[in-house]
């Protein structure tokens, strides 16, 4: 119709928005709180049938512009939060939450955990058990601050304990707090989620208190109940717990498995391909090899001594004892075609030279063994080793040599 | 006995009623038309419109609140309107003869007032006071959310629905319709029939005065006056009196969230002229401001183009008798002459002479300006100066104007999503929700201290002074902006005495009209298949008349088929139609 083009109240605060989101954007913190005071009457007309509607328009750009702006305080803000609050019941304990977060970046510890406790006892007809997964979230984070006071608590203890000091409040106080926190910590990492730091303090709490198996049982929860979201942190803590517990190496591995499954390319594939290695069964030596090829096929691994000398050993291993040379000859082939250029460059091998002599070697040896000792890589280091006469430079030259045919076996 | 004119033929004032309840003069006994219940015209009070005749009036205290009628809401809107216009400069006589009588008139004919026997249906109604207890068991009332449905465009009331729905839960009988005591039915009557009164139709009540007086102020003006403030519009009812609660359905009729555009109050100000059997308006005639001859005069100015051009206007007037009395003037209810916008067609006769001289085929109006450039860089500032004004150079012109118009653009963008569209004045649909209402009013207020304090220094709570220019360039500017003094020679070549264009050709909008009636338009305008000068042309005036840039194509147009009109017939060289 003719009149689309007409002005009213929607279209107006419509381009009132954009204005508002480019001035974000660009970081413009006082263009935007001018056309946000344009905006706000909206909260005078009822945008029921909006996915969002006005009011959470104002929370939610309101909090940029006073957490950003120069001559916003942290009164202000607070300020602003609490008539937020008032503004949408069914956000109330959203905003709660946020407003907390703020606090706490604010480092204002104290005040955010004086509104959790607000909060906690917040009760509103049948809001309150709709919004029951932020009250658990409210009540985990309170947790969390209780986790923190008792940690301060904990280490005063220790430092006293070291001086021959014994203060019966101070550790009264830690249990308090460790109770509180249990309590609410435990509830949150029941239900499905992301939950890192939540289990990560519990666990520390149980472990002081020496309540492994609840620990472990936890742990276990955390990483292997297919109704939580695939999350390789919970396998590190898995590990990093068992580890503490000084478990046997079975179960690390079978920990880690998992690990390298979901992140191939995880730090702690260095750990698992070492002990794979020195394991007696074939399988798992197998594993190891496999482990370890796949790290390197990213990108930070490159320049990673270590790997590469993971893989190192365990090729020259093989190729000495002449068992499993299938073994590399099946990693190898779907490698073959980009490994060259991605590891094995002449360029590569002029810096790696350069900046690094242990990595150098052991690329070297890799490449020399399943390239043969014609390849770029190796010729150019193992050159400029000989004639800088490093020993180890000269050993390598030798078993390459030695070794020589290997690179046609497994390339077949 | 309130009746205190001046009897029309021996100027006494001594009034008596005859027994029709007609006044007369005692003096001389002439008798007037006014009837009894004319009490009061005195247009100056609120006077209460008492001549509709019904029961008892109930003189409730609830909240000091009295009765009130939507037409008497109306009549203070317009009553400020036209104080507005008054404090523009319009003769005072807009306001107590023309306006008033044009106001009674609506009245008499829409059988609101002043007349004898009023509309039946104004019995049954429901006011803020009354709490009738059997509303259910009328099946003819309304449910309040039909009512809000029913209404013109306003889509974005109904969204208040949710006010509106939440009072209607609570009982009927003590919902509220409205303040006024005839909302609920206003919105009900058949619009057709009487014409009902509306807001925007303020604006159309105001141009058909303008237009009986003449006044130098155009339809376009007149809106762009109201989007800056100088016309109360957006939010008139805050000056009601206290007594006249405003609530319910009330709002549906007084609060606005919409700017009214041209065509709607155009076409809506013909209606209206009709339907109070409006006689033949006075004369525009050469000399008015009105006349499309003085309004290109105006219009040129503004577009920063050369006074010359003004001849080349004029001819075009001239030659499709567009400059004719009867063409011009208005005469209501006639509905085979085409109603004239006089602004829209000035500007269009200026595009037609644009593309006379230039083409403006993105092509031809380029090389005459580089052409011209190169006069311009021959001659001295001497020679510049004796010959009439340096040669016009269409690239020059563009420049300087794109950049001025973008800047206003920018600024008016800006500005349109800034509009503040509530007021201090609260508005709730029922009393029940007074309270919530009011606690938003006091959110928003208190956000708006907080977040305009951060605003910095922008802010400019002036309102500009009304202009009739929106853009204006001095020729004492030494860096060459203002080309009113430029010379059009560099186009134009002299044919057996006669200066003509040296462009040869013309390009015609559309080589066909499409039937006005049937989709509204004469012609459908699309960016991508018209030249960029050209839209360029109906951007800038699109932006000083505040209108779609269609609207001015469809006159331009139109324009073209009077021009050419022999020539489309006899396909000459002439008829070259242009689409890339």
């Amino acid at each position: 119709s003719s009149n689309e083009h007409k002005l009213n109240f929607k279209k107006s605060k419509e381009a009132c928005l954009s204005y508002i989101q480019d001035a974000l954007l660009q970081k413009q913190w006082k263009r935007a709180a001018e056309f946000l005071t344009c905006y706000v009457e909206s909260l005078e007309k009822d945008y029921s049938r909006e996915h969002i509607g006005p009011s959470e328009m104002i929370w939610r750009i309101g909090t940029e512009i006073l957490w950003h702006h120069s001559q916003s305080s942290m009164k202000e803000f607070s300020c602003f939060m609490e008539q937020m609050k008032t503004l949408g019941v069914k956000r109330y304990l959203k905003v709660c939450l946020e407003h907390v977060f703020h606090l706490l970046c604010n480092g204002q510890i104290d005040e955010a955990y004086q509104n959790l406790s607000l909060a906690e006892s917040w009760r509103f007809g049948e809001q309150t058990a709709i919004q029951d997964k932020e009250m658990k979230l409210i009540q985990a984070y309170r947790g969390l601050l209780d986790y923190y006071s008792w940690s301060e608590q904990k280490n005063i203890l220790l430092e006293q304990g070291e001086d021959g000091f014994s203060d019966l409040a101070v550790e009264q106080e830690m249990h308090g707090y460790f109770r509180k926190a249990a309590v609410n910590l435990k509830e949150i990492i029941k239900i499905p989620g992301v939950w890192d730091i939540f289990v990560k303090c519990y666990v520390d709490l149980l472990e002081f208190y020496g309540d492994h198996n609840e620990a472990r049982q936890v742990l276990n929860e955390y990483a292997y109940n297919s109704k939580f979201p695939a999350n390789p942190n919970a396998h590190v803590y898995l590990y990093q717990f068992l580890k503490r517990q000084r478990e046997p190496k079975k179960s690390l591995i079978s920990a880690l498995k998992i690990l390298h499954d979901i992140v191939p390319s995880h730090e702690l594939m260095i750990d698992f391909n070492t002990m794979l290695q020195k394991s007696k069964k074939r399988k798992k030596r197998r594993l190891g090899l496999e482990v370890i090829f796949a790290a390197l096929d990213y990108a930070g691994w490159k320049e990673n001594a270590k790997a590469w000398s993971c893989l190192t050993r365990q090729v020259k291993q093989i190729v000495v004892s002449d068992k499993h040379l299938d073994w590399i000859k099946q990693e190898w082939n779907s490698r073959k075609d980009w490994w060259p250029a991605f590891h094995f460059s002449r360029y590569l091998a002029k810096r790696n030279w350069q900046e690094d002599k242990s990595l150098s070697y052991e690329k070297a040896l890799v490449a020399g063994i399943l390239l043969g000792k014609g390849c770029k890589y190796f010729k150019y280091v193992s050159h400029q080793g000989c004639k800088a006469q490093l020993k180890r430079f000269r050993m390598l030259k030798k078993f390459v040599n030695r070794h020589n045919l290997v690179y046609l076996k497994i390339s077949g | 006995r309130d009746f205190n004119e001046r009897c029309a033929q021996c100027s006494e004032v001594n009034w008596g009623l005859t027994d029709g309840g007609r006044f007369y003069c005692r003096s001389c006994h002439n008798v007037t038309e006014r009837t009894r219940e004319v009490v009061n015209t005195d247009f100056i009070t609120n006077s209460r419109v008492q001549t509709i005749s019904k029961g008892s009036r109930k003189q409730e205290e609830n909240d000091g609140g009295s009765e009130w009628y939507i037409c008497e809401g109306f009549q203070l809107v317009l009553k400020k309107q036209v104080e507005a216009l008054e404090a523009l400069g319009v003769c005072p006589q807009m306001k107590d003869e023309i306006l008033c009588n044009f106001w009674r008139c609506y009245l008499q004919k829409s059988k609101q007032a002043y007349c004898k026997r009023p509309a039946p249906e104004t019995v049954k109604t429901l006011s803020v006071c009354e709490s009738s207890t059997d509303v259910d068991s009328d099946p003819e009332r309304p449910s309040l959310l039909h009512l809000l449905s029913l209404s013109e465009s306003e889509g974005d009331l109904q969204t208040d629905c949710s006010f509106a729905s939440s009072v209607s839960k609570v009982s009927e009988s003590t919902s509220v319709y409205s303040g006024s005591v005839d909302g609920s039915l206003y919105l009900m009557k058949n619009q057709k029939e009487k014409l009902r009164m509306t807001m925007p139709m303020t604006l159309s009540f105001c141009y058909m005065a303008l237009l009986w007086v003449r006044e130098p102020i155009t339809l376009s003006e007149l809106l762009r006056y109201v989007v800056e403030g100088h016309i109360p519009y957006l939010n008139v009812f805050q000056h009601f009196p206290e007594k006249m609660k405003l609530c319910g359905l009330d709002l549906k009729i007084f609060c606005v969230e919409s700017w009214p555009v041209y065509e709607e109050v155009f076409d809506q100000m013909h209606e209206l002229a009709a339907f109070l059997d409006l006689p033949r308006f006075p004369d525009i005639t050469e000399s008015c401001f009105l006349h499309p001859d003085m309004l290109c005069m105006k219009y040129l100015m503004e577009a920063n183009l050369p006074d010359e051009l003004h001849i080349w206007t004029c001819r075009v007037v001239k030659k499709i008798g567009i400059g004719e009395v009867d063409f011009l003037t208005l005469v209501p209810g006639n509905k085979s002459t085409r109603k004239v916008k006089y602004d829209v067609l000035a500007v269009a006769v200026i595009v037609v002479v644009l593309k006379l001289l230039f083409l403006l085929d993105d092509h031809y109006e380029w090389l005459l300006s580089e052409y011209a450039e190169e006069r311009n860089k021959n001659n001295t500032e001497v020679y510049i100066f004796y010959s009439g004004g340096p040669y016009f150079e269409f690239k020059k012109w563009y420049e300087v104007v794109k950049h001025s118009l973008d800047v206003k653009q920018k600024k008016l963008d800006e500005e349109r999503a800034k509009y503040l569209w509530r007021c201090e004045k609260p508005l709730f649909y029922s009393v029940k929700n007074k309270s919530k209402v009011l606690k938003r009013r006091q959110m928003v207020v208190n956000l708006q201290n907080q977040f305009g304090k951060l605003s910095g220094s922008v802010q400019c709570a002036e309102k500009p002074n009304p202009s009739s220019f929106q853009l204006s360039w001095s020729e004492k500017n030494t860096d060459g902006s203002c080309f009113h003094g430029h010379s059009l020679k560099g186009v134009l070549q002299e044919k057996r005495g006669l200066l003509t264009a040296m462009n040869p050709d013309y390009w015609l909008c559309t080589v066909k009209l499409c039937n006005e009636k049937l989709c509204g338009h004469l012609a459908h305008y699309k960016e991508v298949e018209f030249p960029q000068s050209y839209h360029f042309v109906l951007g800038l005036f699109s932006f000083l008349l505040r209108v779609q840039p269609s609207y001015i194509h469809d006159e331009v147009c139109m324009i073209e088929h009077k021009l050419f009109n022999k020539k489309l017939y006899k396909k000459l060289k002439y008829n070259t139609v242009l689409r890339s």
